[in-house]
């Protein structure tokens, strides 16, 4: 073990980050596990220009739901509204139930669902920096291409035929 | 690549390189505690570094630098000596391995074309023990002029911060740090591998945030990253680049790139990918027009993404390059005119300058002209080993899956490096007869990374390669899991479209 330890430690290329699954982005476009929370945008099934920002917190499981204008989501008194459980399942999707519930420091039941055991209470936290995260991410789309030598990139090769 | 090749390539590791290694090792266990205070351990391990850099050019500014840093006063031209020398080393461990390559091989590599820029330094000769130029201010003339100093000095200062607190030290708070200018790094082409590979790191330090809590930690990878970016950081002829550089007027243009025409015949496709940015890098033979031998290239396409699309749909995002997509997914050739050729082997590629041809089978290429074709040469600042990637052919194998066994010789398979958005996998590995592939060096060995094979399955002749679903996937139980999925990219250009500009 720790000679593969060892040798791991000394490779150029190691895998860090696990690629995660794909997914339907249509209802749920962002999900992150970030700055203690599981977090993301979830659009308005009623309204194309309105998306929610919703957040569990790993931890103490505290919920959050509310508009990028930060008025507080009307279905979220008690327990979580359809906004928060909708993320919680894309991010099963993404990120596989084991990552998720690790990081939000939970125990899921064999066979069990995630949201079946989160029982926080309703904590409100600012969609502002979530919005803006989610901006920043669509802004990649945004980059132009390029065909330029990027030798860098030999320190990222594409990974993850497991098929 | 025949078995006596193999044989030689895979002897005792060229003199001089696991001592090297040594001294890496202990600069990376320097930078993993942090350079806020220095125990004795990791201060020897400096002291040996300067040591061995003493007779090079930079030999008088490493000493320096370990003897400011070992006594506590970290400057960013201490930063960029330390991170010269390291480079130095690894350019050193690379020179060792590719010749060993290009022995064992029979290749005759092109030599770097000698320095035609008045000011070129260090960086422009192939003969100096490294590539960078050391120093934090403007001295290094020739180039980069459009790169704006602030950002540069953001990346620096970032980069000092990650150095003093050491990876042991990173928190969320010190990544985010890195956020606003990266995002602005992104803006200027000429600085675009620096923006990825900022990217990755402080996607990677994220990841694994606290760092002081990971049980074992990736040091020579971070060290690595964090080298390349403190050089990157510097200004130099290496950011002369970019899609605003001048076209080249004959000879010597910008980057000492020339002008080619002539006959591209694709050999394999290798795929790189982080969450934010998928690139495509075709290995070919080129025939130029009018004669003359034939010569090994490449060429790129980068595209920006999220961490959502991955698969076969990342090929979607590349759409403005559509030649080099169809010739991927038809097997054809590419006819290309005056298309930038960089003195390290990398076309700058231009749609308009290219134009798909026949069909062409890469296992033909391979098969007759790859032996002959004349590698190019390595570009200064890139000699690291993980850059080594040279197109082979083997066959005539006994594979179990896990290495080509050639007369004896095993060469393992780098099966991590089998792309979700191409068809190869393992199993297609295991039943496979030939293989073109990348031979690679990491972790001390030498692996092959496959990018085509030849196999046989249930007794009937099929081959596979990389770049086989550039235009969509064309196995339909791949093509319906992506369908099931809808088209996110549109749907991410729609949200972009409808919520950024507000």
């Amino acid at each position: 073990m720790d000679a593969d330890k060892t040798a791991w430690e000394q490779r150029s290329v190691a895998r860090v980050v696990s690629p995660v699954e794909p997914r339907k982005l249509a209802k749920v476009p962002f999900v992150e596990l970030a700055d203690g929370r599981l977090q993301g945008v979830v659009s308005s099934g009623s309204d194309i220009e309105r998306v929610y920002v919703s957040s569990i917190t790993a931890g103490t499981h505290a919920l959050s739901c509310s508009t990028n204008n930060n008025r507080p989501c009307g279905a979220l008194h008690g327990y979580a509204c359809k906004h928060i459980r909708m993320l919680a399942d894309e991010a099963v999707v993404q990120y596989g139930l084991d990552r998720v519930a690790r990081y939000l420091r939970v125990e899921v039941p064999e066979g069990g669902h995630l949201m079946h055991v989160i029982t926080g209470h309703v904590e409100r936290t600012p969609a502002a920096v979530v919005f803006s995260r989610f901006l920043r991410h669509l802004a990649y789309l945004e980059v132009p291409d390029s065909t330029e030598p990027l030798a860098e990139l030999h320190w990222f090769p594409a990974t993850g035929a497991v098929r | 690549m025949l078995d006596v090749q193999l044989s030689e390539l895979l002897g005792d590791a060229p003199a001089g390189v696991g001592e090297a290694l040594d001294l890496v090792a202990g600069f990376d266990g320097a930078l993993t505690h942090g350079l806020a205070r220095i125990g004795e351990e990791p201060a020897a391990a400096l002291a040996a570094l300067a040591g061995a850099l003493a007779g090079s050019p930079i030999g008088e500014r490493v000493a320096e630098a370990v003897e400011k840093v070992t006594a506590g006063s970290v400057a960013d031209e201490h930063l960029a000596a330390l991170a010269g020398a390291r480079a130095a080393l690894f350019g050193a461990v690379h020179d060792a391995l590719l010749t060993r390559l290009d022995t064992a091989l029979g290749r005759t590599r092109a030599p770097w074309p000698p320095a035609s820029n008045p000011a070129g330094d260090s960086a422009d000769g192939p003969a100096t023990a490294d590539g960078s130029a050391g120093g934090s201010s403007n001295e290094a003339a020739g180039g980069g002029a459009g790169v704006p100093d602030n950002l540069l000095a953001g990346c620096r200062v970032w980069l000092r911060e990650l150095a003093i607190v050491g990876w042991r030290g990173v928190d969320h708070d010190l990544v985010s740090a890195a956020d606003q200018t990266i995002e602005a790094l992104l803006a200027v082409p000429e600085l675009r591998g620096l923006a990825v590979l900022l990217d990755g790191l402080a996607a990677e330090l994220r990841a694994s945030s606290p760092v002081a809590t990971m049980d074992r930690l990736p040091a020579r990878r971070w060290a690595d990253l964090w080298t390349r970016a403190m050089l990157l950081s510097q200004h130099g002829p290496w950011h002369a680049g970019g899609p605003g550089a001048e076209r080249a007027a004959g000879a010597g243009g910008p980057g000492g790139a020339e002008l080619v025409s002539g006959r591209l015949l694709i050999l394999g496709a290798d795929v790189h990918e982080h969450a934010t940015v998928v690139r495509v890098q075709i290995h070919a033979v080129l025939e130029p027009a009018g004669g003359g031998p034939a010569r090994l290239v490449r060429a790129s396409m980068a595209a920006a993404k999220v961490d959502t699309i991955v698969g076969p749909t990342v090929w979607k995002l590349l759409r403005d390059q559509p030649v080099l997509l169809s010739a991927l997914a038809q097997h054809r050739s590419v006819e290309i005119t005056d298309m930038r050729l960089l003195p390290g082997g990398d076309l700058v590629w231009e749609n308009h300058r290219a134009r798909a041809a026949e069909e062409s089978d890469p296992f033909a290429t391979a098969r007759v002209q790859l032996a002959a074709a004349t590698p190019p040469p390595v570009t200064p600042l890139d000699r690291h080993p993980v850059r080594i990637a040279e197109p082979v052919l083997v066959e005539g194998y006994k594979c179990d899956g896990q290495s080509v066994d050639l007369g004896g010789n095993k060469l393992p398979l780098d099966l991590d490096r089998l792309p979700s958005c191409g068809p190869l996998t393992p199993a297609l590995l295991k039943a496979s007869t030939a293989c073109i592939g990348l031979v690679r060096w990491d972790g001390g060995q030498w692996s092959l990374q496959p990018l085509a094979v030849q196999a046989s399955v249930k007794k009937q002749p099929v081959a596979a390669h990389n770049g086989d679903w550039a235009l969509g996937p064309t196995d339909p139980k791949v093509a319906k899991a992506e369908a099931k999925n809808g088209d996110v990219v549109a749907v991410l250009r729609e949200r972009a479209g409808r919520l950024l500009r507000k």
